[in-house]
């Protein structure tokens, strides 16, 4: 592993790897914030910028803690800790400095703390073994992603408003179709590179 | 061993550097400094910027009524806010309707006090105050109802409307650990200003009914807040009154009646009362007094789970059976309901189905 390039994870994570749309990670919130483009978007930059810091604190814990002490089996827990202390930190300060942001994302802003993807990127850079410039790219990458994908799902979802959708259909149901068609298409990005 | 001690030294001190970066967050980026609330144009008061309006005005002894204690899960404790109060969040919306919403209502345990703000609230909110009161008498009514009289300290008064609830504080006890207000009808009468009767029922796992019925003993301490509430007696009127009630909700119209008798008030009136079985029934002496001493009264017990053993010869069926039987018509009456929602629901209802138009008919649901 060590030998891929940064980079090449960054664009492996938005296209090929895609947290969601091919891991399926972070669905809760990809489904329940993604009927306007303007909110999935502000939830989008929510999510990357946690996603990195997040990860980059917790490739520190648990390369200068955890490995040093042998105690990498805490890493679950560690891991979680952090970013739920970390989405608090976050939530204060949107809320102090961004409150437009924080109205919008409104009680959704925790959702973030119990969002999967976040703890997923955490946990495939230890299995992976990322470096940390590696893990920085991967994390941003997936960050990016995410919101790539959610804001294209806003913006079907926004034109589905006007079609007119079979009524057993309505709301999740054809999201989750839709959702699934999305994942197929960006398997077509596949061809570009692997990191698996 | 070394093992375990090492991760518990490892779990517990990245959680104290992380709790201790939290706390730290929570006095400097949390906090907003002093913030100043003006309260219908003339009353100025400086609170501490960050907590929730409806907790900033507790504290200056300004109580919004709020059943839920701030959990926005209730929407009692709706406020008028002019200015200062940033958009209406996803959690209110499901409790202000479109009217409300052009009116600036707000849900006060959802607005947070960040800048300076401008609020209206209902003047008679200034009256309500918290009060501390020592319990003189705690009576059993039914095995599952009593009745305690709350004695204010010897200079203090309370002024309400017969029909009026106070917020009765159930502190922390063993088996609760949290403190709740309950809202409780007064029954006694307003002439009464040194003391307040409250009729309480059992609810099983209620916390405030467990406290009164199985902690509070004589001569303990409460605190309660009050007065509150738009369900009264009303004054300016001389049509024929008619009170509907099940089990505890006897406590307003008991107030109205004293307040009729002790005011010698010339207005007929009948009390409809429901409750299950015989044993449900209390404060009969005080009926027939009340039928002996008002001017034109008349008290209507209707039992709905009547047995043969019981040798009941007075109503049986619901409360609205009762009234569907005696009440004529609706010309000329107004009536004061007190109950359960789908005991109000139906005899609204059938009061309306009687010509009582809306206006006139009062009521208190819990």
């Amino acid at each position: 592993m060590i030998e891929v390039n940064p980079f090449v994870i960054f664009i492996a994570s938005i296209f090929t790897n895609n947290m969601i749309l091919s891991n399926f990670l972070g669905m809760c919130s990809f489904i329940a914030v993604s009927n306007e483009i303007k909110t999935s978007l502000g939830l989008g930059q929510a999510v990357t910028f946690v996603l990195t810091f997040t990860t980059i604190l917790n490739y520190f814990i648990y390369y200068n803690i955890l490995v040093p002490l042998n105690l990498e089996y805490l890493r679950f827990i560690v891991f979680i800790i952090t970013i739920a202390a970390f989405v608090q930190l976050v939530e204060m300060i949107v809320e102090r400095y961004l409150p437009n942001l924080y109205y919008a994302l409104g009680i959704f802003l925790p959702l973030i703390t119990v969002n999967c993807a976040i703890l997923g990127v955490s946990l495939f850079m230890v299995i992976r073994k990322y470096t940390l410039l590696q893990s920085i790219g991967f994390s941003l990458g997936s960050g990016i992603g995410w919101t790539l994908a959610i804001v294209a799902l806003a913006g079907i979802k926004q034109k589905l408003k006007r079609a007119s959708v079979p009524k057993g259909l309505e709301g999740p149901g054809i999201t989750i179709i839709v959702i699934g068609l999305m994942a197929l298409a960006f398997v077509g990005f596949s061809g570009i590179v692997q990191i698996q | 061993m070394n093992t375990i001690l090492i991760t518990t030294m490892t779990i517990t001190s990245i959680t104290g550097i992380l709790a201790f970066l939290l706390t730290l967050a929570d006095r400097t980026i949390n906090n907003y400094g002093k913030i100043k609330i003006i309260i219908n144009d003339e009353k100025e008061y400086i609170v501490d910027g960050g907590s929730s309006l409806l907790s900033s005005l507790i504290e200056h002894q300004i109580f919004i009524p709020s059943a839920c204690g701030g959990k926005g899960t209730c929407g009692y404790c709706k406020v008028k806010v002019l200015e200062g109060g940033g958009p209406v969040l996803p959690t209110e919306m499901p409790f202000l309707t479109q009217d409300e919403l052009k009116q600036n209502m707000r849900l006060s345990c959802q607005c947070k006090v960040k800048r300076d703000l401008k609020i209206q609230i209902p003047e008679e909110l200034f009256n309500v105050r918290e009060y501390e009161a020592i319990v003189e008498s705690i009576e059993d009514m039914t095995p599952v109802i009593k009745k305690i009289r709350l004695r204010l300290k010897e200079e203090h008064e309370i002024n309400f409307k017969p029909g009026q609830y106070i917020q009765l504080k159930a502190p922390k006890y063993e088996g609760n650990d949290e403190e709740v207000y309950r809202a409780y009808s007064i029954a006694s009468p307003p002439s009464q200003k040194n003391y307040i009767d409250l009729i309480i029922g059992y609810v099983p796992n209620g916390k405030a009914t467990t406290y009164v019925h199985k902690i509070l003993k004589e001569g303990d301490k409460v605190y309660f807040n009050g007065p509150y509430g738009d369900f009264y007696f009303q004054e300016n009127s001389d049509r024929e009154i008619v009170m509907v009630a099940v089990g505890t909700g006897m406590a307003p119209i008991l107030s109205m009646l004293y307040h009729l008798k002790e005011n010698n008030i010339k207005r007929k009136a009948t009390f409809y009362f429901g409750a299950k079985t015989p044993d449900d029934l209390f404060l009969l002496d005080e009926m027939k007094n009340f039928e002996e001493t008002l001017f034109d009264f008349k008290f209507i017990p209707t039992l709905s789970r009547v047995a043969e053993e019981h040798n009941w010869a007075g109503e049986k069926g619901r409360v609205n059976n009762a009234l569907e039987k005696y009440l004529t018509d609706g010309e000329n009456k107004e009536a004061y309901l007190c109950g359960n929602p789908p005991m109000i629901d139906t005899v609204v209802s059938v009061l309306k189905q009687k010509g009582i138009p809306e206006e006139l008919i009062f009521f208190d649901k819990f």
